[in-house]
């Protein structure tokens, strides 16, 4: 039969996106379907990645970024500060992002290698139709219907796709970071690091940042997990502010779910790939998502283009999008899983002893593993247990 | 009954993801809960980082 689209990606972030335009770049017949009326905003985000997660897709383009970051200072509950910063200086390492900006940008350059882009447009079920999927939409209001060969579905830490596809991606509470986010202006730190706040005291079962994205404003957020606190991640945060930034002024709320399952089974199903959150492809140690989501589009645009060629949208030919991204990022959203649980069981004098034992250092290439790598080398009773996830 | 506090939802969509029933849905700016399909099993109450969901009795 005829197909209205060879692909249909429900949500434009950087994984949706990413996935239409390399769809479109690949000759195929694709539409990008986002619900809100406006890409980009409202963020969902810290809107930190880095350097080098841009670097390999993309000409950078600096309307982008917001504020370049040479290192990291990680905060201990007692106070201790551990350095992290690149060797040399203005050797930048990582970007705070305008997401507002890249977002669209992003949509954009879909647009601009064929993909059609939709907003203010919700996909509300889809359905097996011959070799294909028809996809329910509704627009201001208006139902109607497209078919496809192929659907990604790129639509967040809420998404349906996986669901309707019969991808079991429902998120336990003690795998979802709650956070909140305030665009602060009016306060001092030290512009050049993104700072961290960890334990306890701070963020119970996460951790509060702040990334600059100027010389005094700053993304000021804080994740939690449900299952350590009863009070609301909105709580922590207005209590870290209050005593940390008490005349910082609030100029944007930010508030989203970070998925930290670790890495799922599967992404895709027949007719089917899952991007970005979608997919739970956030860092668990981290809650990092761009990089792994722009990767994840990448993979499966392309592994839609060989499905397309083939005429097979069976699961089983597309688990090649599943091998893409396990060997890829796979293998380190597995190993941070390990860690986090590790890291969750660490009392804050614990995480303090830890910290001490490498704060004098100067610590030249920015990683988990290599601040894992370290903190074992100091501590190997401790760490004992984790020692096999960096062999 | 499932109460979501308009005021306070900021719509993002994390109480969603928690949800086993297919309960609840992010509709552009506001959630919706379908009464037939919630349990009442607070998920999404616990999940909220903006505390507006509540259970009324």
């Amino acid at each position: 039969m005829d197909y209205d689209y060879d692909v249909v990606v429900i949500g434009a972030g950087p994984g949706g996106s990413m996935a239409a335009k390399t769809c479109a770049e690949e000759g195929l017949n694709v539409l990008l379907v986002e619900k809100r009326q406006e890409i980009g905003a409202p963020v969902r985000c810290a809107e930190g990645i880095s350097k080098e997660g841009l670097e390999r897709f993309f000409e950078i383009d600096r309307k982008w970024i917001a504020r370049e970051v040479s290192g990291a200072i990680i905060y201990s509950p007692d106070g201790t500060e551990l350095k992290l910063s690149s060797e040399m200086a203005g050797n930048e390492v990582g970007f705070v992002l305008e997401r507002k900006i890249f977002d669209r940008d992003l949509a954009r350059m879909a647009s601009k290698a064929g993909a059609e882009v939709i907003v203010k447009t919700t996909a509300t079920g889809m359905e097996r139709e011959k070799d294909g999927l028809r996809i329910r939409l509704k627009r201001m209001g208006e139902d109607y219907e497209v078919t496809a060969k192929i659907v990604v579905g790129a639509d967040g830490v809420e998404s349906r796709v996986g669901k309707w596809a019969g991808i079991d991606t429902t998120v336990k509470l003690g795998e979802i970071e709650s956070c909140v986010q305030y665009l602060m202006t009016n306060i001092e730190f030290d512009p050049d690091f993104c700072h961290f706040w960890i334990g306890q005291k701070y963020a119970p079962g996460g951790y509060v940042w702040l990334f600059p994205k100027g010389e005094s404003s700053a993304n000021v957020g804080i994740g939690i997990l449900p299952t350590m606190t009863k009070k609301t991640a909105k709580w922590w945060l207005d209590r870290f502010v209050q005593e940390y930034y008490p005349d910082g002024k609030i100029v944007e709320f930010v508030v989203g779910g970070v998925p930290v399952t670790g890495p799922i089974d599967t992404a895709v199903s027949d007719n089917v790939m899952l991007v970005g959150d979608a997919a739970r492809h956030a860092d668990p140690i981290t809650g990092g998502g761009i990089a792994n989501a722009i990767k994840g589009g990448y993979f499966a645009g392309k592994v839609a283009k060989e499905a397309v060629d083939a005429e097979n949208y069976s699961k089983e030919f597309l688990r090649r999008y599943d091998e893409m991204w396990k060997n890829d990022f796979g293998k380190t959203l597995h190993r941070n899983k390990l860690l986090q649980k590790k890291f969750l069981k660490l009392s804050d004098e614990t995480l303090d002893r830890l910290i001490r034992s490498i704060a004098g250092y100067n610590l030249e290439e920015i990683s988990v593993k290599r601040l894992v790598l370290e903190l074992i080398k100091k501590n190997p009773k401790l760490l004992w247990d984790i020692r096999h996830l960096f062999t | 009954m499932l109460v979501i506090d308009r005021y306070k939802c900021a719509y993002c969509g994390a109480c969603i993801s928690v949800c086993k029933f297919n309960a609840n849905e992010l509709v552009e700016t506001f959630v919706r809960v379908d009464e037939e399909k919630c349990t009442l099993c607070k998920m999404c109450v616990r999940v909220c980082p903006m505390g507006a969901i509540s259970v009324e009795e």
